[in-house]
């Protein structure tokens, strides 16, 4: 197998999780936000497996599985609310929807 | 028996509850069962204590009863406890008999009133208090008893408070006694800081083995006391409160402004003796006190018009006698002369209420002349009081209390010939004035008509007072009349004896005609002056002097303008120019500093996804920095 | 190996750039499953085949399948990528480009200060993985599936159109 310094993997995993927030912050797009969304989760399980092959032991993997499940639930979730939300605002522009204002 | 002490107390104030709560749904009748009943019963409790206090005393002729811890804050540790002695029970049956009298009488008396039963809750909550302050064992806990006899002076000299003078008197009667409370409280203070005890007894007993006789500590914590004394008892220079308290229904003057409340003063100085004792300045103090507001209130008296001002003046007056009687050491006499002064001072008051309540109230004894004709009963109790009041020789209660007063003024070891001289000429003017007031309002042509006959519930007061005027004073004879001293035996079991330099036999006679010979001579001159030729004193009324001599005595020798002029009026002035009080600018300040921020934090409640998600990658940015980079 | 984990991270990184630039939602979900398939080569590389497996068939294989659902259930035409173009002026990437600069800054120092470790070594078998999940892990997948099941009754009653008039939404 290889053998990567774990400065490399980690500074990748950091990459695609900056790439992730940069996406969140400049996109007004709800669906654009979403994937941003996802592009950092998986990022972060990125570096868990990186951390878990560093020790040579399975729970890097078994906390990206539990992430990955997580991503699932909180997708098809937010995409119900995305369908909502077109429906009622009949607009997918995240700045249009502002009514919690203080 | 003793056991049930702690009653005589909790009936009032069980009475005060269920009235004040109650009070107002439940009928005129069951108002005054409740109200006389409480009262009634801790009087017949009483006096079963007291019989059994004569007949099986307990040891030491002092029974102590402790109800509770009132509160432990390190090494402070007040009770709530009663003390029973001597004195104390003197006190606890005059207030309740003469107490249960006064409801009784004021059952029928404010029969038209509204507000029946605040009245009668208002009197049972001082009854109570009063009842505390007699009986405490503690200097805290008599200090609860006066201040809450404090609230209800000011409660019911403002009863009738829809008319705002009432409730300026009530105003003045509270902040001058407060003067005198706060000098109180600083003496408890001191007391407590320097003695580390507030109980009495205890208390006494610390200071007489710490302080030497005219130490500082001692005169300050005594003048401090008498301070207080003198406030609640309306002695100079505090007096100018009681004559304006008069604005209050007749029985709450006849109970608290006469019998009761004003004397605390007395007791409180009788029951701390021994620190006045060794502070001898303060103690002739006190005796000076006495002597000069006897004789003020005196001369302010005689030019009254207004029949309850003049019992006011008298009350003053008297109690300035049983100061002048502490002074001296006369500690006896000035509980003797309490005892009486609260039997005759109270029957002149409930007797003047009856004269105005019959001329539809009516105060002016200018306005009133013949009464005896139409009200006998009260004539003749009336008489019978100012009798005692003027200390008619031999058979009134007052001349033995007097007489008892003016003798230890004369012989004692810090009296004087001087405050005897006092006393005397107070005894004179008091026969004048008293007896001026007896001819305007029974005597002469009748000016108005009794519209209200007085009906059994006030005139049985009246005839029992007027017994005990007269024969009270027989449990204490002079030794020119066959010694006699049950009453200052029983009372030297709490205080002690009072040191006299014996004098011969005839001096003593000799002084005691020339008392008797006042007080009768004074009855003379009032029936010439007033009944027989009231034209002489209004033509010497009407000359400059007179004229500028009348008012002066009438203001109360300008106490009242003096305080106006030089505490009230500034003070009035420095609160109008602190209108927009400079202490809430500093409260605005941080309100609005909270508004400014609170305003600037809602703008950043966009309500804009991104604007929130920026917020938290900065946040996150910058906890992460301050973690690696610190 | 090395060579197969840098080319995969080189490739991850382009497409996941273009995603976040991209005008055409679809064109940007496809860039992104290339970056998760990158992604899962990555995985392959490190020795977790059972992940590797894991991220193409889950990540790539239904989520953003679901993604692709639900923006052609959207239909939203050509005025939605016009709209995405005034909305992407050049102005607002600034801000967020350096907080991205700070945020990988504080990374590279934190990641100094570590020790110069090699991964990727052994490969873990998916059966280490069972045998884990059965045993010390064993609440995290009940509550996993607790999570699947919220998000299951949620999605349903959320993406619920209430056909008659009276629709409220929710």
């Amino acid at each position: 197998m290889a053998s990567v310094p774990i400065a490399h993997g980690l500074l990748l995993a950091g990459v695609l999780f900056v790439l992730g927030l940069v996406g969140i912050l400049v996109r007004r797009n709800i669906i654009f936000i979403l994937m941003s969304i996802e592009i950092m989760l998986n990022a972060a399980g990125l570096a868990f497996v990186v951390a878990g092959a560093r020790w040579g032991q399975p729970d890097g993997q078994v906390m990206f599985l539990f992430i990955l499940t997580m991503a699932a639930a909180e997708v098809s979730v937010g995409l119900a609310l995305v369908l909502q939300l077109y429906h009622r605002f009949k607009t997918l522009d995240a700045d249009a929807i502002s009514t919690l204002r203080g | 028996m003793f056991e049930l002490l702690w009653l005589i107390p909790a009936w009032p104030f069980v009475g005060f509850l269920v009235l004040g709560l109650i009070g107002p749904r439940l009928s005129r009748t069951k108002i005054a069962a409740i109200g006389v009943g409480s009262v009634g019963l801790s009087a017949l409790l009483a006096i079963l204590i007291g019989l059994r206090f004569l007949g099986s005393p307990p040891l030491g002729y002092a029974y102590s009863q402790t109800l509770w811890t009132w509160m432990r804050v390190g090494e402070f540790a007040p009770e709530m406890a009663l003390y029973l002695d001597a004195l104390s029970l003197v006190m606890v049956l005059v207030v309740t008999f003469v107490g249960f009298l006064i409801h009784l009488y004021s059952t029928e008396f404010m029969i038209d009133e509204e507000g029946y039963s605040r009245f009668f809750a208002y009197m049972n909550l001082f009854v109570g208090s009063m009842l505390i302050l007699v009986l405490a064992d503690n200097l805290l806990f008599l200090y609860l008893g006066w201040e809450g006899v404090g609230l209800c002076s000011y409660l019911l000299i403002g009863f009738w408070y829809k008319d705002p003078a009432n409730g300026r008197a009530a105003r003045k009667a509270f902040i001058v006694t407060r003067v005198g409370d706060t000098a109180m409280a600083i003496g408890l203070f001191l007391l407590f800081h320097t003695l580390g005890t507030l109980e009495i007894q205890e208390l006494m007993h610390r200071a007489s083995q710490r302080w030497s006789a005219g130490s500082t500590l001692a005169v300050a914590a005594a003048a401090l006391l008498l301070g207080g004394a003198v406030g609640k008892s309306a002695q100079l220079p505090l007096q100018t409160w009681l004559p304006d308290a008069m604005a209050g229904p007749t029985p709450v003057s006849a109970l608290i402004h006469a019998a009761t409340m004003v004397t605390a003063g007395v007791y409180l100085i009788a029951r701390t003796q021994v620190l006045f004792t060794l502070a001898p300045v303060v103690q002739s103090a006190v005796a000076i006190i006495g002597a000069v507001t006897l004789l003020l209130a005196g001369f302010s008296a005689l030019t009254q018009w207004d029949i309850k001002r003049v019992l006011a003046y008298s009350t003053i007056s008297q109690i300035g006698y049983m100061f002048l009687a502490l002074g001296v050491g006369a500690w006896s006499a000035a509980i003797f002369h309490f005892m009486t002064h609260a039997f005759f001072k109270a029957l002149l008051f409930l007797g003047a209420g009856v004269v105005i309540l019959g001329l539809h109230h009516e105060h002016n004894l200018f306005q009133m002349g013949g009464l005896r004709k139409q009200l006998p009963l009260t004539f003749w109790t009336f008489l019978i009081a100012s009798g005692s009041l003027a200390a008619l020789p031999l058979v009134t209660a007052g001349f033995y209390s007097k007489d008892l007063i003016l003798e230890y003024a004369w012989s004692s070891e810090i009296g004087s010939p001087w405050l005897w001289a006092a006393g005397v000429l107070g005894a004179l003017i008091t026969s004048v004035y008293t007896f001026r007031m007896v001819f305007l309002t029974f005597f002469g042509p009748p000016k108005a008509h009794v519209r209200r006959a007085p009906g059994g519930r006030m005139q049985i007061p009246l005839v029992i007072l007027a017994i005990l005027s007269l024969g009270s004073g027989f449990v204490e004879l002079p030794p020119t009349l066959g010694p006699l001293t049950l009453f200052s035996d029983f009372l030297h079991t709490a205080l002690p004896a009072t040191t006299a330099r014996q004098a011969p036999w005839r001096t003593e006679l000799a002084l005691q005609m020339i008392a008797g010979a006042v007080s009768l001579g004074g009855v003379y001159l009032a029936y010439l002056l007033f009944l027989r030729n009231p034209r002489y004193v209004e033509d010497l009324v009407r000359t400059p002097w007179g004229r500028a001599l009348h008012r002066f005595w009438f203001v109360g020798w300008g106490f009242d303008g003096v305080y106006d002029r030089l505490i009230v009026r500034p003070y009035i002035q420095i609160a109008q120019r602190n209108q927009r009080d400079f202490i809430d600018l500093i409260y605005e300040g941080i309100a609005r500093i909270h508004k400014g921020f609170h305003r600037a934090l809602s703008r950043t409640q966009t309500g804009q996804l991104r604007w929130y998600a920026t917020g938290i990658a900065a946040g996150a940015a910058i906890t992460i920095a301050l973690a690696v980079f610190l | 190996m090395n060579t197969v984990f840098y080319i995969s991270a080189g490739v991850a990184i382009v497409s996941t750039f273009l995603v976040i630039t991209r005008r055409n939602a679809v064109h940007a979900l496809l860039y992104l499953i290339v970056s998760l398939l990158s992604v899962a080569l990555i995985f392959f590389a490190l020795g977790a085949p059972f992940i590797a497996a894991l991220e193409v068939i889950i990540y790539a294989g239904a989520i953003m399948v679901l993604f692709v659902f639900v923006i052609m259930m959207l239909n939203l035409g050509p005025q939605a990528v016009e709209q995405e173009s005034r909305w992407l002026s050049p102005g607002i990437w600034v801000g967020p480009t350096i907080l991205a600069l700070i945020l990988i800054i504080e990374l590279l120092y934190t990641l100094t200060l570590e020790g110069n470790q090699r991964v990727g070594i052994s490969n873990i078998e998916p059966k280490q993985v069972g045998i884990v999940l059965f045993g010390p892990y064993l609440l995290g997948v009940e509550l996993a599936s607790m999570v699947l099941l919220a998000g299951l009754v949620g999605a349903y009653h959320l993406g619920h159109r209430d056909q008659t008039k009276r629709s409220r939404g929710l």
